[in-house]
């Protein structure tokens, strides 16, 4: 960029990236899904997965669970970013390596095939807790709940066994222990 | 039982319980039931504008000029997304805005019906916070949530849509007990801690400057004073942004002027080359940095702001200290007083020097401009102006472009909200309806919208809402044909290709007054200049000044960007030198 003829300046040097899981506690009212997401597009942040479901009837709470990659600096933006919104309660951050942190996401497999095949993509499954959902003469349907790399690679390995179609979740996280995140 | 109110009554209830008396707004389909309330409420004064975005801008200029929230009123669909543009510009700016706009009946949402948009999809990300109200039972509340949002910590707008239908049904409404000032404790998060280490590095550091910005004007004209009182305990030099002029006196010996892109000499080296940086309520902005790398390369900075994502945004700081600007300033001198009674006496002797070089930095005068007798210069017509109107308390508004920058540097301010400006969107069109509003909060003092001719007819028709109320606002256009900045950024760096920055046709601004209503007067040349000036101050009408000024002036001094602080352009005699390389110019 040397020689430019930009009003702005130049980009400066980046930070090193990683990748964190952000909780975020909502008020579950109408347009709240689209504040958050509409935050992370607007200023460029990126969402690699997305988990929503209201966990608390009574007080209308949700919580979101966002898979986001970012320099130090734009992780802590993203969070004092989200704290501003009016219907944020509280915002959790927890880096992926983190081992005092669950970390789970959920698979669908359909798999078609003869029955050596479907059992030998079950057995692969196996020690993802791997539940069967529905079973015909010709297919399965197998749930599994593991990491997000261990899942993107039995979407891999389960295609010689006739893997037709999958469907995930994006991540959601836990704390180990008796801690809650206040 | 008690009595049913409307939904557009319930509106205006909301509006007297929030002390409002002025609303800008434009009747339309789906606000017509407010409309038809109106008549019935008198504590309130409707201020009909000609277009929406005049209205937000009129809000806007009430707002900033009496640090009371604006309000405005618009309908659904074009009205709501009129109003846009001053939305957003009142979110850049952090101003105070409460927009309630119209929407299709809840039966149709979703229809794509008569004048329907997603008003609450297209204004979410310019607006602190929004509401669509489906259900009359929490219109009230809602409104009364919207003023708390869009006045607490960092000020700005919000909406409340409200359909038509909820507009008409009826239900209770419950008088509104406004909280004791809820801005205080819930923002501020420092401790004495923090204090007592901001008062260590003052008294170590050797080249202080405080760098101060908008958000001291937003915490009320106490944060001002108590700035005032801060600046002369401790001795320090002092900058302001351009959102901050008028924090601090003008005419002060401490005061190093703007700083920025546009700003003085003294103000960016003492940025550059300061050991410690105090910014209270600015925030790093791009026009204000340059290049991140190198901006103020060895210096301890403290940055003190209500808002917590403002601090490490774009700057890493050393001392964050969140809170409300004039909570921490008082803190802050009071635990001076107390713990370093001569702290301005002992610190002399060590600033001294630092005082030195800011002095041998001022001598370059870097506002200076070569006068003419022939033409009338920008800058002289501005410091003519601020001469013959220093003493009347004016309220100053500006569009953007060159002549916003110049009346930035050669106006001086005394006192806080006396400067309207659109700083961080840069709305062209700004300053005209801003000064309406100004004019329609303080109806006695002289209101001026320092203007260029491009900015002013993108707003133009909002003359009309100033002859209607007789509102004698001052439009003083510097006319020089061109899109002055657009033009000065294509002269150093597009090689004088000047691409539709010049406007052949242009209305004879004189007559288009008189077409109006109002009075049009023309300057041509520098030895008319005064008495014309003299002549608009004393027209108690609004006025057009069409001001001939010199078409090829530029606006320094500049920091080029990708540049830091140090290496400024400064003007045309610094040229004349041949201190900017060839090589430096391509790099502007």
């Amino acid at each position: 960029m040397a020689n430019s003829k930009s009003a702005y300046s130049t980009p400066g040097k980046q930070g090193k990236f990683s990748t964190h899981i952000i909780v975020v506690w909502v008020d579950n009212e109408a347009g709240v899904l689209a504040r958050v997401v509409g935050l992370f597009s607007g200023r460029g942040y990126n969402i690699e997965s997305l988990a929503v479901a209201e966990i608390d009837p009574k007080l209308n709470i949700s919580r979101i669970t966002i898979v986001t990659t970012g320099t130090p600096q734009v992780i802590e933006q993203i969070k004092l970013q989200l704290k501003k919104l009016v219907p944020v309660h509280k915002v959790a951050d927890f880096k992926r390596e983190d081992k005092k942190v669950i970390f789970k996401e959920m698979a669908l497999f359909k798999v078609v095939g003869n029955k050596s095949n479907k059992e030998k993509a079950l057995k692969a499954c196996k020690k993802y807790n791997a539940v069967i959902l529905d079973k015909t003469n010709t297919s399965y349907v197998i749930q599994i709940t593991a990491l997000r790399r261990e899942i993107d690679l039995m979407s891999k390995n389960l295609k010689k066994f006739g893997l037709v179609s999958v469907s995930r979740t994006g991540a959601v996280a836990m704390t180990r222990g008796s801690e809650i995140f206040k | 039982m008690s009595k049913l109110y409307s939904g557009a009554e319930i509106v205006f209830k909301c509006l007297e319980d929030q002390n409002v008396e002025f609303v800008f707004g434009y009747p339309g389909g789906a606000v017509l039931p407010i409309y038809d309330e109106l008549k019935n409420f008198n504590f309130l004064k409707h201020i009909l504008v000609r277009h929406e975005q005049g209205a937000g801008h009129a809000a806007e200029g009430y707002a900033r000029s009496t640090g009371k929230p604006g309000v405005l009123i618009v309908t659904s669909g074009p009205g709501a997304t009129n109003a846009v543009t001053a939305l957003t510009d009142a979110y850049m700016d952090s101003v105070p805005l409460v927009c309630i706009s119209g929407q299709v009946p809840t039966h149709l949402i979703g229809t794509d019906a008569f004048q329907e948009c997603d008003t609450t999809g297209i204004t979410r990300p310019c607006t602190k916070h929004n509401w669509l109200v489906k259900d009359i039972k929490d219109l009230g509340k809602t409104i009364h949530k919207a003023f708390e949002v869009a006045t607490t910590g960092r000020p700005g707008p919000v909406l409340v849509d409200i359909p038509k239908d909820v507009q008409f049904q009826k239900t209770n409404y419950t008088k509104f007990k406004k909280q004791k000032k809820i801005n205080g404790k819930v923002h501020n998060h420092f401790s004495q801690n923090d204090i007592d280490e901001l008062i260590k590095l003052m008294d170590k550091a050797s080249k202080p400057v405080f760098y101060t910005g908008g958000g001291v004007i937003n915490s009320g004209p106490k944060a001002s004073e108590l700035l005032r009182e801060l600046v002369n305990t401790t001795g320090f030099p002092i900058t302001t942004t351009l959102q901050g002029l008028g924090s601090y006196p003008g005419e002060d010996s401490q005061f190093l002027g703007m700083l920025g892109m546009h700003g003085s000499y003294e103000a960016n080296n003492a940025m550059h080359d300061c050991d410690l940086m105090i910014n209270i309520g600015a925030r790093f902005d791009d026009r204000i940095t340059g290049k991140i790398e190198e901006f103020s390369p060895r210096s301890k900075k403290v940055h003190i702001d209500i808002d917590p994502s403002s601090i490490n945004k774009n700057v890493k700081v050393d001392l964050p200290i969140i809170g409300d600007v004039a909570e921490v300033i008082n803190s802050t001198i009071k635990t001076i007083k107390k713990v370093k009674p001569d702290f301005a006496k002992s610190n002399k002797q060590k600033v001294s020097k630092w005082w030195e070089q800011i002095q041998k930095w001022r001598s370059v005068n870097s506002f200076n401009f070569v006068n003419s007798t022939e033409t009338i210069k920008p800058q002289y017509a501005v410091q003519r102006l601020y001469e013959l109107t220093k003493n009347k308390d004016t309220y100053i508004t500006t569009e953007v472009g060159q002549h916003q920058m110049w009346a930035a540097q050669h106006y001086k301010f005394e006192k806080p909200n006396r400067w309207m400006t659109s700083g961080g969107l840069g709305t062209m069109g700004y300053g005209l309806p801003a000064a309406v509003g100004v004019q329609v909060a303080h109806p006695k003092k002289l209101v001026i919208d320092i203007a260029g001719e491009a900015s002013v007819l993108m707003t133009m028709q909002e003359m009309s809402t100033a002859v209607q109320y007789s509102l004698p606002i001052k439009i003083f256009i510097l006319n020089n044909e061109y899109m002055g900045m657009v033009r000065q950024w294509q002269e150093l760096l597009h090689d004088k290709n000047y691409s539709e920055s010049y406007t052949a046709a242009l209305p004879d601004f004189v007559k288009l007054a008189e077409a109006y209503g109002c009075v049009g007067i023309r300057a041509t040349s520098p030895d008319e200049l005064d008495d014309k000036i003299i002549e608009m101050i004393n027209t108690d009408r609004p006025v057009i000044f069409d001001c001939r000024v010199d078409k090829e002036e530029n606006c320094f001094p500049m920091i080029p960007s990708g540049k830091p602080h140090n290496q400024m352009l400064l003007g045309p005699n610094d040229q004349k030198e041949n201190k900017i390389t060839k090589k430096g110019k391509i790099l502007v």
